[in-house]
């Protein structure tokens, strides 16, 4: 995208111009520097570490030693206990059923947008895109009184969900996710598509290729890098996602893995071993993406907030 | 320059229209009105129905038709005789001054250090961007096992674990919302400093380059010159911030649905829908209030910025 492009060009002189002279200057402020980070550094990671500590050890070791203390035992069994006492893997399958396709959406009915408001200018472009970014904006409570009467009352078919409405079902969550979130990815695509030049749908619609083959051969292709850093961040948030499927599922089972922990705590995840063995286990499949992933999820983020 | 492009650019846009078929229109229509009518049907029009709710009593049992109209008596209630709320307006703002003076002046610091030319500023950015893919409720658990009374870290290191004098980081309202900011600045600290990273990187070098050879000290050059420059994503993270705040209820609901010390308005607008008692009108109502206030933080924002990039683009 234009802003990394643009990055790499001007970061070239400034590399040259601070090395230079950090080389004459005082060092012992680097030194410093480099102390503070990693002291930082290692108290971000300390939660994190702490957790997997106190995960590692059976609660038999620690309700002997205390839980600062050096381990005694250190094991998985928490994590098999977790995993398969309070049924994980249904969760993670929850979650997967409303995240797939919840992103799939999203990506595509933004796409629609981010091409029509970029390729075409109209009147409404701006009232659309404002629109669309400001719904995204709002603090979900401000929706969720009358969406939650409207999903008890919006009639579903009973082989799609067996009490008959959209509330309590998988459709409902990923209607509400889609809904809530093309919202951000439709500024972010609109920004993306508009340094796409006009040059290339222009020769195309004048070799009399239709609107569609535009948005699919050409502009769609283009967007590649934008999608796979949405894709990444989209999951990540349909994954943390706590409240939609607090209010909107009534039934505990069918819930994704986020939501479900609120329940497991109290009904599995009976001491501390257990509850940092669970949140773990539920953890892990955002921080595997955050590793395999992190320079989409980051520039997913920052594709929102600078100016694309 | 805006004025030499826009006349072909004018130009093109006339004839794109004569070329669009009947079939071309009919796709456009499709791709703008699928999305738009989701959106607008799922998140404007309860946000238009919590405000027409916000006058009535309506207990939820009965059908639409059972619904009272009742003026504006759920606003009245609300702020003289409703307990929780005053409460959890001040938690409200106690947690949006916390973020803009802790996380976010970290978080800017933190950048500022990283955008120089570091040796393994990549491991320190990972690192302190990890927490922000963890979502806020299991930020929440992980952060039971540091606060906990008798068996947390804190309490363990500072020996403080018996009955007499142990700290209750969690349960104890004078304390807990200030245990509960910490662990949430702990991870937007990293998301703050990511976008002050992206600011600062996007910043065109011959700034700062100027203000060294003015003879600029750091300090200055950042206070007069770098600083003002960032004012795009100054104001991004204003926005984020105040909806981050507003926004805030999985780390409470986590450690104690909200309650003795850790009451905010969304905690109070869903009590008002999944609890014992169902006042549909009442919730509406201070959903109204959040989305209020919210609104007049994200359309000024908005408007400037959308007017401000379509001109230079567009037009």
């Amino acid at each position: 995208m234009a802003v990394t492009d643009a990055d790499v060009t001007r970061a070239a002189p400034r590399v040259a111009v601070t090395t230079a002279g950090q080389r004459r200057r005082i060092r012992p402020a680097r030194v410093l520097l480099h102390a503070f980070l990693i002291g930082t550094c290692l108290v971000w990671l300390a939660p994190l570490l702490w957790a997997v500590y106190t995960s590692l050890r059976p609660y038999a070791d620690t309700a002997e030693r205390g839980y600062v203390s050096l381990p005694g035992h250190l094991g998985l069994s928490n994590f098999t206990a977790a995993w398969t006492n309070a049924e994980l893997p249904r969760y993670y399958l929850n979650t997967l059923i409303v995240a797939v396709p919840a992103v799939l959406l999203t990506l595509l009915l933004a796409s629609f947008i981010g091409f029509a408001v970029s390729r075409f200018s109209w009147k409404f472009n701006v009232a659309l895109l404002i629109l669309f970014t400001a719904g995204n904006l709002l603090p979900q409570q401000v929706i969720i009184t009358p969406l939650y009467r409207m999903f008890l009352l919006i009639p579903l078919p009973t082989w799609l969900n067996d009490t008959g409405t959209l509330y309590d079902s998988y459709w409902g969550i990923i209607a509400i996710h889609v809904a809530f979130q093309v919202g951000f990815c439709a500024f972010v695509l609109s920004n993306y598509m508009r340094t796409i030049p006009h040059e290339l749908t222009e020769a195309a619609l004048v070799d009399g290729a239709s609107v569609w083959r535009q948005y699919w051969k050409i502009v769609l292709p283009l967007c590649r890098p934008a999608l796979a850093a949405l894709a990444t961040l989209e999951f990540i948030f349909v994954y943390n996602d706590f409240f939609w499927a607090l209010v909107l599922m009534q039934s505990g089972d069918k819930r994704p893995i986020t939501s479900a922990l609120a329940n497991l705590e109290g009904l599995y995840f009976t001491d501390l071993n257990l509850i940092a063995a669970g949140s773990l286990l539920a953890a892990i499949p955002t921080l595997i993406v955050y590793i395999t992933l992190q320079r989409q999820f980051v520039r997913g983020l920052t594709l929102g907030a600078t100016k694309g | 320059m805006a004025v030499v492009r826009s006349s072909p650019a004018g130009a093109a846009t006339r004839r794109r229209r004569r070329l669009l078929t009947r079939r071309d229109k009919l796709v456009l229509a499709l791709m703008v009105g699928i999305p738009t009518l989701v959106h607008v049907g799922l998140v404007w029009v309860p946000a238009l129905g919590s405000i027409a709710l916000s006058f009535a009593r309506w207990d939820g049992i009965g059908g639409l038709d059972t619904i009272q109209w009742i003026g504006t008596l759920n606003y009245r209630q609300i702020f003289t005789i409703y307990p929780p709320f005053w409460p959890a307006v001040q938690h409200n703002i106690i947690w949006l001054a916390f973020f803009i003076v802790v996380p976010t002046v970290f978080g800017l610091f933190l950048a500022v250090q990283l955008d120089k030319q570091l040796r393994g500023s990549r491991i320190y950015q990972s690192i302190l961007f990890l927490p922000v893919v963890l979502s806020l409720a299991i930020v929440g658990f992980i952060w039971q096992l540091i606060y906990a009374p008798e068996q947390g870290l804190i309490n363990n290191l500072l020996g403080r674990t018996e009955q007499g004098n142990l700290i209750d980081w969690l349960g104890n309202p004078k304390l807990n919302l200030w245990a509960v900011l910490i662990a949430a600045s702990w991870r937007h600290v990293g998301y703050i400093m990511i976008l002050y990273l992206a600011g600062l990187k996007s910043l065109d070098p011959t700034l700062r380059e100027a203000a060294a050879i003015d003879g600029a000290n750091e300090w200055q050059a950042f206070r007069r010159v770098v600083f003002p420059a960032l004012k795009p994503i100054n104001v991004v993270i204003g926005v984020i911030t105040v909806i981050e705040s507003l926004r805030a209820f999985d780390i409470v609901y986590v450690i104690n649905k909200g309650t003795n010390g850790l009451e905010l308005l969304s905690v109070l607008v869903t009590n008002n829908i999944i609890g014992e008692a169902s006042r549909i009108g009442f919730g509406s109502t201070l959903a109204v209030i959040l989305l209020v206030v919210s609104l007049a933080f994200i359309i000024p924002y908005l408007v400037v910025y959308f007017r401000g990039s379509f001109s230079r683009e567009l037009r």
